[in-house]
């Protein structure tokens, strides 16, 4: 398909679309079935991972729709290792180099560099993901079950935090929301460990149901007094700092039965003596859990992250409600929701392409990724931990600061109307975006004694055909662009920017072939560097850069 | 400071480009060095417009040697401009213009324009990238600069740049680029100092505040949105839209003629008031391997449209200027990365060359031709080239400091050398008097003996004293020797030139103040 057709309505829906706003939407949850090509995986790739490398791009072009969205669920094959002790003096002992994750506290100071690890550590993660949606999710229900290291202060948590949102994160829902609410990290985020039956702490418990389960939306009918039975509920459940777990202690749990509102159909907890009272959780999430607000919730959430902010009508109608459907029957297995999103007529739907404002994460991390940008390996972790802190900070300045979310309803950008997605992009966090690209492709982040910089050639090497000027650019575009430009804008890009304002096409192919045949003659290099600079530095300039 | 520092420099500084409906645009965050600015910065508001023609200029169907027509016309019989079509210029009888350029023509007649014959440098590159670079840059044949003269100019004009910048003494870019990215000329230690105008219709979209179409798509409205916020980010926008609303009044300007529509936004903005310095503009299509003229009729053609936007542009740009009262301010000068062979090729063109001629304007412009018409061989052959006789960096540097009074010192510190100074430019424009050393066209300032000689000859030549250069060019323009680099006092020197090139022409150039001479040696077996 022409991608200048994802911007025009198919002649039949145009009829149709007349009186209505011409940018909703008309497709549903039915399998897709048109064109699978180079659009239709791009598309596929910014959505689920960060950025489409182009080596990805290859990969899930030699496979059908069916199995590059089933491969892209797959859970990752390796683990990472552990983020280790990168700053250097650490007054629990552990050596530089070695793990952090299963030693003492130690005090605010090493809490604080261990912070710093943790989120390198985690850019290093996501910069070398599998051919998995698996990250991507990690950030999504990061969002979802959004905690601060600020308030959890004990790095170990943190990880461990992160770990269970990984594990989970292609599972069972109900699980995971099982998990979060005892895991130790969220515990004292939300103060669930000091909630005791002598003095409930409803903290955690009005969280669970307004952020995590049922929502806010119109539908969600939940009562104060659900909020108090539920506190109850899970009174007694605390931290352990030594062996870095959380656990239950029964003394501290209110054994009386708690009654929830009319919308749970008056249902009543019985409560529970001893190791008992942990069975109580359990009956809980039963309860919430059949309330079909929760699949249609979580199914938004999918959807707002996935495809675009706005749901309209339609996208209610034929896509939430068939998909919370889906995810309620299911048990609430996550990879059979995402499958059905993801193989859909919606998701394909042109009018859902190129409108997803990258978020500060997927913006820095994706533009490495695509670019194929170097950096040291996790085992030189003295050169490594800065390289991927130093994209972290670029990530926090464009207000997008990993394991630190504003606060526990998530980043704004997911929730707050009218705007939405566009909240990430303003006069101060734009420049800061383009500045970053800008000394990507510049003069690169200089740290730990390398230099972090995008080699054009990387990238470049991976086309189909880049000595003729026309297909590089096309080629280039496919994959750095979800939008299409304008003829004009391409030639302008080709002859003012890569040819540097000559009009002849094959001067850049002589200085492609020259850099080909003698690729250690660095004026042959240097020259065809120059010119892709000059190129990538343009498109990267430009607002459809920031269109996933 | 040496030149891999500027990167290191460069480095931390926070650069924020961004395209406003494609409008490109240039600009940095930053720290205060405004008394670093009060010591050097120049009162005057001289601005530089340079004209860039992109592909490799025939300087030599441009500017035609008169005196050596028969010489010129064998070298190009299917190319030649046939002598009584080449427009004479008042008080020259060696040098004439394309017939397509009457416009120059005209102005020249008024005063105001300077012919530069050969302008280049030693051991010229003949890629089009490379040779552009090194137009850019200043740099030698042979080394990188990551710095351009103009941006290296801003430097020392406007120190610390770009930290507290925009400010009340400079509200505006320094340096504005149209038609392009941001030339890498204006690169000074603080990154790109220029500003880039990606197209007139951006232009007018910025100063009239239309927006470029989007779809009625989510992805036309995230689109629209994200181009809102880089117009709010663009801290020249308001200067420029500001500068641009005062001028309501402009000439037509020549039509399907896009050097025209360039020079008519400059115009605009320098009409307006905004301060910015350096300009630059450019036109392609001088890559004239093939067709440069019609068959039937060689003063039309590719190469003699080309030629007729230069000077219809540049004439209607410097009657707009004057009717604004503003063409005091302004300066023009055109350049291409190359010129041409002497000798035509089989396809009714010309294959990359090296030197070429030069042309600035201007009011305070001082009307003269600069050098001698090419020194031409009596057979060109397909790889000779016109020999160098001024430097493309003297030019600059006499730019520099007789058009925007830059210090000696600081001079030096632009243009990494000391390059010979030529009188370009009426000293009033400086307030001080440059004085024009009188140079009879017959005094033989340099010479050699024997001619032609074996292995061994002895060259003669004459020094008014200061300092004094004598090098030797192959015909590919390549630098063979330098027989003497010093500072003399005035008298009559000689120096022995014992060499085992191989036969050939050779050319001996004297450079001595702002007066140069070239001669042709021949070495045979």
């Amino acid at each position: 398909m022409d991608r200048r057709d994802f911007l025009t309505l198919a002649p039949s829906r145009k009829k149709t679309a007349k009186k209505v706003n011409t940018s909703r939407t008309f497709s549903g949850l039915n399998p897709y079935t048109g064109e699978w090509g180079r659009a239709q995986v791009v598309h596929l790739l910014k959505r689920c991972m960060f950025g489409a490398a182009p080596a990805d791009v290859k990969h899930f072009e030699a496979m059908t729709l069916d199995q590059a969205v089933d491969a892209l669920l797959q859970p990752n094959a390796n683990t990472p290792a552990p983020p280790v002790n990168n700053y250097g003096a650490d007054t629990t002992g552990v050596a530089a180099g070695a793990p952090w994750v299963l030693a003492p506290e130690g005090d605010e100071d090493l809490n604080d560099d261990r912070r710093a690890s943790y989120k390198a550590w985690w850019t290093g993660v996501m910069l070398n993901q599998e051919r998995t949606m698996h990250e991507k999710l990690v950030l999504f229900w990061h969002n979802h079950f959004a905690t601060e290291t600020q308030t959890i202060g004990d790095a170990r948590f943190m990880y461990k935090h992160n770990v269970m949102l990984r594990n989970n994160a292609l599972g069972n829902f109900k699980t995971l929301a099982k998990e979060v609410t005892i895991d130790p990290g969220m515990l004292v985020y939300l103060n669930g460990y000091l909630n005791e039956k002598t003095a409930a702490d409803e903290n955690y418990a009005r969280e669970l149901l307004e952020l995590f389960t049922c929502g806010k939306g119109p539908d969600s009918l939940y009562q104060e007094e659900d909020v108090r039975a539920a506190a109850h509920v899970l009174t007694g459940y605390k931290v352990d700092k030594v062996a870095i777990t959380s656990y239950f202690d029964a003394t501290k749990h209110d054994i009386t039965n708690k009654q929830f509102s009319s919308w749970f159909s008056n249902k009543v907890i019985t409560g529970k003596t001893g190791e008992m009272g942990t069975t109580e959780l359990d009956d809980m999430l039963g309860i919430i859990f059949q309330q079909h607000e929760v699949a249609k919730f979580i199914c938004r959430k999918f959807y707002q992250f996935f495809i675009y902010y706005e749901i309209d009508q339609n996208a209610e109608e034929n896509v939430i409600t068939p998909l919370a459907d889906i995810f309620r029957t299911g048990n609430y297995e996550i990879k059979p929701l995402l499958a059905a999103l993801l193989k859909s007529e919606h998701f394909y739907d042109p009018l859902n392409m190129s409108c997803l404002i990258k978020s500060p994460v997927d913006f820095t991390v994706g533009l490495c990724r695509e670019f194929g940008v170097q950096f040291a390996p996790a085992a030189n972790y003295a050169q490594a931990y800065p390289q991927w802190r130093a994209l972290q900070n670029a990530a926090a300045t464009q207000q997008q600061n990993i394991g630190d979310p504003p606060g526990v309803s998530g980043w704004d950008a997911y929730y707050l109307a009218p705007q939405f997605h566009e909240l990430w992009i303003n006069t101060d966090t734009l420049p800061k975006r383009t500045s970053m690209a800008d000394r990507l492709i510049t003069t690169g982040f200089s740290s730990g004694g390398a230099t972090l910089q995008i080699d054009p050639l990387i990238f470049t090497e991976q086309l189909a055909d880049p000595s003729d000027p026309v297909a590089l650019i096309n080629d280039a575009l496919s994959i750095l662009y979800r939008m299409g430009i304008s003829d004009a804008m391409k030639t302008y890009l080709k002859t003012n920017i890569l040819l540097k304002n000559q009009n002849q096409d094959y001067y850049w192919t002589q200085a492609w072939n020259a850099y080909k045949a003698a690729p250690g003659d660095a004026m042959a290099r240097g020259l065809v560097v120059s010119m892709l600079k000059d190129l990538y530095h343009a498109i990267m300039n430009m607002s459809e850069y920031h269109l996933a | 400071m040496k030149r891999r520092d500027f990167l290191k420099y460069t480095a931390p500084a926070a650069i924020l480009p961004s395209f406003i409906n494609g409008f490109a645009v240039k600009a940095f965050g930053g720290s205060p060095l405004l008394a670093a600015l009060e010591a050097t910065a120049t009162d005057n508001d001289h601005v530089l417009v340079m004209i860039q023609l992109n592909g490799g200029n025939d300087g030599l169907n441009m500017v035609i040697p008169l005196d050596q027509y028969d010489k010129y016309q064998a070298a190009r019989t299917n190319i030649a401009i046939p002598t009584g079509n080449v427009l004479k210029l008042t008080g020259q009888t060696k040098t004439g213009l394309h017939p397509a350029m009457t416009g120059l023509r005209d102005m020249y007649d008024d005063g105001h324009v300077s012919i530069i014959h050969s302008v280049g440098y030693p051991s010229p590159n003949f890629s089009h990238f490379r040779a552009t670079d090194i137009w850019l840059s200043g740099s030698d044949a042979n080394t990188v600069l990551e710095t351009g003269w103009g941006g290296r100019y801003l430097d020392t004009e406007y120190p610390g740049y770009p930290d507290a910048y925009p400010n009340a003494e400079m509200p505006d870019p320094l340096a504005i680029q149209i038609g392009s990215i941001v030339s890498p000329s204006f690169v000074g230690n603080g990154g790109n100092m220029g500003m880039a105008v990606t197209s007139a219709t951006d232009f007018y979209d910025l100063i009239e505040g239309r927006e470029q179409d989007v779809p009625n798509t989510r992805a036309g409205k995230e689109l629209k949105y994200i181009r809102l916020i880089q117009k709010q980010t663009n801290r020249f926008a308001d200067a420029i839209k500001a500068a641009a609303s005062k001028v309501t009044n402009q000439r037509t300007y020549p039509a399907n003629n896009y050097l025209g529509e360039q020079l008519k936004i400059v115009a605009r903005l320098v009409g307006g008031g905004l301060k910015t310095r350096l300009y630059m503009v450019s036109i392609g299509g001088f890559d004239t391997h093939a067709s440069q003229v019609n068959s039937g009729d060689t003063t039309t053609g590719s190469h003699a449209q080309l030629l007729k936007n230069i000077s219809d542009a540049v004439r209607t740009f410097t009657e707009d200027l004057r009717d604004m009262k503003k063409s005091q301010r302004v300066v023009g000068m055109t350049f291409s990365e190359f010129g041409r062979r002497i000798k035509s090729n089989g396809s009714m063109g010309t294959d990359h060359g090296a030197s070429a001629p030069m042309i600035i304007f201007g009011d305070y412009v001082n009307q003269q031709v600069l050098g001698n018409t090419p020194t031409m061989p009596d057979a060109a052959s397909a790889i000779d080239n016109i020999p160098m006789q001024y430097d493309f960096r003297s030019v600059y540097a006499s730019l520099l400091e007789q058009w925007f009074c830059v210090k000696p010192a600081d001079l030096n510190t632009i243009m990494l050398n000391n390059y010979q100074s030529l009188p370009l430019i009426n000293g009033l424009a400086c307030s001080v008097v440059t004085g024009v050393p009188g140079v009879n066209d017959d005094d033989v300032l340099v010479t050699n003996y024997p001619n032609p000689f074996t292995r061994k000859t002895v060259v003669s030549y004459k020094s008014r004293g200061g300092h004094t250069m004598l090098q030797v060019f192959d015909t590919m323009g390549r630098l063979m020797a330098t027989l003497t680099d010093r500072v003399h006092v005035a008298g009559n020197y000689t120096v022995d030139f014992e060499t085992d090139l191989p036969a050939g022409v050779y050319y001996i150039r004297l450079q001595n103040g702002a007066v140069q001479q070239v001669r042709t040696m021949l070495k045979v077996r």
